[in-house]
């Protein structure tokens, strides 16, 4: 039964990290399409937001990993 | 000339080793071995497979051994006991971790295992230093023999807890896993069978050091492991094609690079520019390219080493253990290199009202700590992922097959694995390129942080106003 709980958690995990990498993706291409000229600093900018929203996704889904 | 010798040689050899299987073990042969086995694996497959495994033993000796494996698996799998049934449940999740641990063997499709050397060490018996192929490792990387207390259960190796056990080498009949309960957690207990008495063996040392009941284990283990091994051979590969690349440049500085060159000058220039510069600015950023240049090279050779299917697949930068020393590193370089402004803004953050800054220093302190370990986990979590998705879909072929019961099944699973794995593998190598340079450009922006100037300290007050 917690290994269930746990996977229900990682599930819930990867829902909120795929809303926040979502919101980041979008954004940043909203802003290449207003400021072309801009889209390399944009797109770094925005891999590196991905990857901060992504560890906290990891912690999360690590913990889940180590509660049985 | 040299290239349809080449072929010739790689056929001849495959003929030799088809007409005297027990040569397959002996290192001499192994390299075109390897060769070989890409041309026509798929044919020789099965006759291989049951090659490695036997070493004088008999068919009775087989079946023993078979069902001896039997019980395990029907308890690693999930809860389904295969009571009855000739074949024990396919464990798909048990499988994929298997394949993604390290080992101390380095299987090549289950049918080439080149022995690595075991260092070991163990307080009462002393140092002991031998090659792998003592435990003579067979299907799932389980040796048939014991030597020197020492056996190797699922590619690791083990030591026996009983002291009643005294023999040098002995043969190893099978393994058995019971699940017992410890202080209220269960614990995983291995036991190795030698000539019909179960043998306990010591705990395995787990990544938490024992505190949450796995145990430690008696005895040190310096081996050089599969993924030591894939460690160091990419680093020779890095070595010999910068300094090729370093050469070509001194020979002719003015023509346009060409080959592996210009690959290498592609990245490097990516890194230096994208990565290096805007970060940690234009005056500094020469002193820390070096660290930036290994991380990414490094890490991105062992994700692609990785990739590489038929190759062994090893899982070196999806291991928590290498990741965590790669962010060691980090966080060292990061804080020693930290000036005054970096602290203040950790411990004392200036511009804001002092309840605000007791918050603040607690939440900095934290993320001090969050900021590698989120390093370390990002880079072992994507890679183990797609190496377990990957294996997850070749799984699909067993599931659908019912372990081999099922031709038609194992049909179906394999047209489903194969378009399934292959789109993974291509997901895959875009993984490999994004989490080197995410790695990278993660610790451009912490080493940034770390040494900026206090320039923007008025822009504090002014925002504060």
């Amino acid at each position: 039964m917690t290994g269930t709980l746990a996977a229900v958690g990682a599930g819930l995990a990867v829902i909120g990290a795929g809303i926040g990498i979502g919101q980041v993706g979008g954004k940043a291409m909203e802003a290449i399409a207003r400021q072309p000229e801009a889209s390399g600093d944009i797109r770094s900018g925005m891999i590196l937001m991905a990857a901060f929203v992504e560890g906290a996704a990891l912690i999360a889904i690590l913990l889940s990993i180590f509660v049985k | 000339m040299s290239f349809s010798f080449f072929w010739r040689k790689i056929l001849l050899t495959f003929a030799h080793v088809l007409q005297d299987p027990s040569k397959i073990m002996s290192q001499k042969h192994i390299f075109h071995f390897i060769f070989a086995l890409f041309i026509a694996f798929s044919a020789a497959a099965q006759d291989h497979g049951q090659a490695t495994e036997s070493h004088g033993t008999d068919t009775t000796m087989h079946a023993q051994a078979h069902t001896a494996d039997q019980p395990m698996h029907a308890e690693e799998g999930a809860g389904h006991e295969a009571e009855g049934h000739g074949h024990a449940e396919y464990d798909p999740a048990g499988t994929a971790i298997h394949h993604i641990s390290d080992a101390n063997v380095y299987s090549i499709l289950d049918f080439v295992r080149i022995p690595l050397p075991m260092i070991l060490y163990a307080p009462e018996t002393g140092w002991d230093v031998f090659l792998s192929n003592k435990f003579h490792p067979g299907h799932h990387e389980d040796g048939h023999m014991a030597y020197k207390k020492y056996v190797m259960h699922h590619g690791s190796v083990f030591r026996i807890a009983d002291p009643a056990y005294t023999a040098e080498e002995a043969e190893v009949e099978g393994f058995t896993h019971k699940v017992e309960e410890k202080e209220g957690k269960p614990v995983d207990v291995y036991f190795a069978t030698i000539g019909g008495t179960e043998y306990r063996l010591h705990p395995r040392t787990t990544l938490d050091g024992g505190v949450l009941g796995g145990g430690i284990t008696p005895f040190f283990d310096y081996s050089i492991t599969k993924n030591v091994l894939s460690m160091i051979l990419v680093a020779l590969l890095l070595g010999f094609f910068f300094i090729k690349a370093a050469k070509a440049y001194k020979a002719n500085p003015d023509k346009s690079p060409k080959g592996v060159q210009n690959v290498l000058e592609t990245m490097f220039l990516y890194i230096r520019d994208e990565v290096a510069i805007p970060f940690i600015g234009k005056e500094k950023y020469m002193k820390y390219l070096p660290l930036l240049m290994s991380i990414f090279f490094f890490v991105l050779g062992l994700n692609l080493f990785g990739q590489v299917p038929f190759l062994g697949s090893v899982n070196v930068t999806g291991n928590l253990s290498v990741t965590m020393i790669i962010a060691l590193v980090v966080f060292v370089i990061v804080n020693i290199n930290g000036n005054k402004h970096y602290w203040q803004h950790i411990f004392w953050m200036p511009g804001v009202p002092v309840p605000v800054k007791i918050l603040l220093a607690g939440v900095e302190f934290m993320s001090l700590f969050i900021k590698p370990l989120t390093l370390m986990l990002r880079l072992a979590g994507n890679i183990s992922a797609g190496h377990i998705a990957i294996l997850s879909f070749i799984g699909l072929i067993f599931i659908f097959g019912k372990s081999g019961e099922s031709m038609s099944g194992g049909a179906i699973g394999t047209a489903m694995a194969i378009p399934l794995t292959l789109f993974m593998m291509a997901i895959e190598l875009i993984v490999a390129f994004v989490q080197a340079f995410v790695f990278t450009i993660l610790t451009a922006s912490y080493i940034g942080a770390a040494i900026e100037d206090a320039h923007h300290g008025d822009d504090h007050a002014h925002a504060h106003h």
